[in-house]
């Protein structure tokens, strides 16, 4: 499968053409559909909400966020505010006629809002695009982070965000929830379809507080077909008092350490971490 | 774009952010717009704690529109209440009760013209400026231009 994002920019990539045949492709609106779906049913809104949509292109999910209850959006009609880098994708939105606000910004640039501004926020197959820095003075890392900071405190006390991404390949995954987490969110990846081409990835991020259960494992419980993996380091309960830096103990531990990984590791003997002689 | 969006935003710069003047936004020369929409009394009940309420009156006076009160409208005044004027006659207290308190909530005329000032005045054409650093963001057909510059970011 190409990827985009390493061909060109958000910006070019998506111009006045591309933008039309994503945002007519019946088989694009498909499945951007579903992951909305899926999305908010993740996002479980149970009253109309204020709704932040990051990279709302031509307001594909914007359309379903403004659905009433009873069409098949839990909690809904929402009012919503998406913000797209590309603005041949907004004036695809325009023509449309969608409903929420819309705004030229740069997720990368971080999330102009004030604090604890929205209920939650939704974003459809847009973050792997900021995995790619365009310029030498930034850095993908340094997107992610500003990105991240700014939706955490975007967001109110108890909100949660979806977003669905493409990960390139699991250092992306890993690089992604682990700027997450750096924010202060509580992160966790949940995967349809894995192993699949069609897998799709969905990063669930809680805001602490409010009557939200928990990170992601609260989110999931009761949802059908769904494995919980944790990967949560547990706490050591080994002490390390005695390990410290340089004694024999601390050189065998990472000697130990080593091997696992695979490295050449000399053999140990009754010399290893034993002190010299002072040899005068 | 409405003005309840404009009541959230701050300046995207990042060294405006620890300025409390970074918001509101200011906007200038400004090209209103009444989009009409449905009223959502849930909606409006749950956006109201989170409103700015004096830079909402700030804004309005900047655009000319007629002055708000002095302090937000409480969540009860949003829907207007059981008529005071309901008959008191004892022979048919269930059905009344039912229609007129829990059925449907009617929306005040508070309630309508919060919505029709947060949810269907847009600015169409204009600025947003900051108020610390001035830096003006284009506001075109509704949609504002938030992109920086890489020197600014």
């Amino acid at each position: 499968m190409s990827r985009p994002e390493d061909t060109l920019p958000p910006d070019l990539f998506y111009n006045d053409s591309e933008s039309r045949k994503y945002t007519t492709s019946s088989r694009i609106q498909k499945i951007q559909s579903d992951m909305t779906r899926r999305a908010l049913a993740l996002l479980s809104l149970s009253s109309p909400s204020l709704v932040l949509d990051i990279g709302c292109g031509s307001g594909l999910s914007g359309e379903i966020l403004s659905q009433a209850d009873d069409e098949g959006t839990p909690g809904g009609p929402h009012v919503w505010v998406g913000f797209d880098i590309s603005a041949s994708m907004l004036g695809v939105a325009l023509e449309k006629e969608v409903e929420g606000d819309l705004l030229l910004a740069d997720a990368g640039q971080g999330v102009p809002f004030r604090a604890g501004t929205f209920d939650a926020a939704i974003s459809i197959s847009a973050i792997q695009w900021l995995c790619n820095a365009e310029s030498s003075e930034d850095s993908p890392a340094g997107r992610l982070s500003r990105f991240f900071n700014g939706l955490y405190a975007s967001l109110r006390r108890g909100g949660r965000a979806v977003c669905q991404f493409y990960p390139k390949n699991n250092e992306q995954k890993k690089m992604v929830s682990s700027a997450a987490v750096r924010a202060g969110f509580g992160a966790g990846l949940l995967e349809d379809d894995p192993g699949t081409k069609n897998a799709k990835t969905y990063l669930v991020l809680t805001v602490g507080g409010g009557d939200l259960d928990g990170d992601i494992t609260g989110v999931v419980r009761g949802m059908e077909g769904v494995d919980v993996m944790d990967q949560r380091r547990k706490a050591k309960s080994k002490k390390r008092a005695e390990d410290t830096r340089g004694s024999r103990a601390w050189i065998m531990n990472k000697k130990e350490k080593m091997e696992r990984q695979g490295r050449v590791v000399k053999a140990s003997s009754k010399y290893t971490g034993r002190k010299r002689r002072i040899a005068f | 774009m409405k003005l309840l969006t404009l009541n959230f935003l701050t300046c995207a710069r990042r060294t405006c952010k620890t300025s409390p003047s970074s918001f509101p936004l200011h906007p200038r020369e400004a090209e209103l717009e009444i989009l009409e929409s449905e009223l959502n009394l849930v909606f409006l009940r749950n956006i109201l704690p989170r409103l700015m309420w004096s830079e909402l009156r700030g804004i309005g006076e900047e655009l000319g529109l007629p002055s708000l009160p002095e302090s937000p409208p409480s969540r009860e005044d949003l829907v207007t209440k059981p008529s005071p004027a309901k008959p008191s006659s004892v022979t048919e207290p269930s059905s009344v009760e039912e229609e007129g308190g829990e059925g449907e909530e009617v929306p005040s005329q508070t309630a309508k013209d919060l919505h029709r000032l947060l949810l269907e005045t847009t600015i169409k054409e204009g600025k947003l400026v900051c108020g610390n650093c001035g830096h003006e963001y284009a506001v075109k057909e509704g949609v504002a231009n938030f992109l920086l510059p890489g020197h600014l970011v």
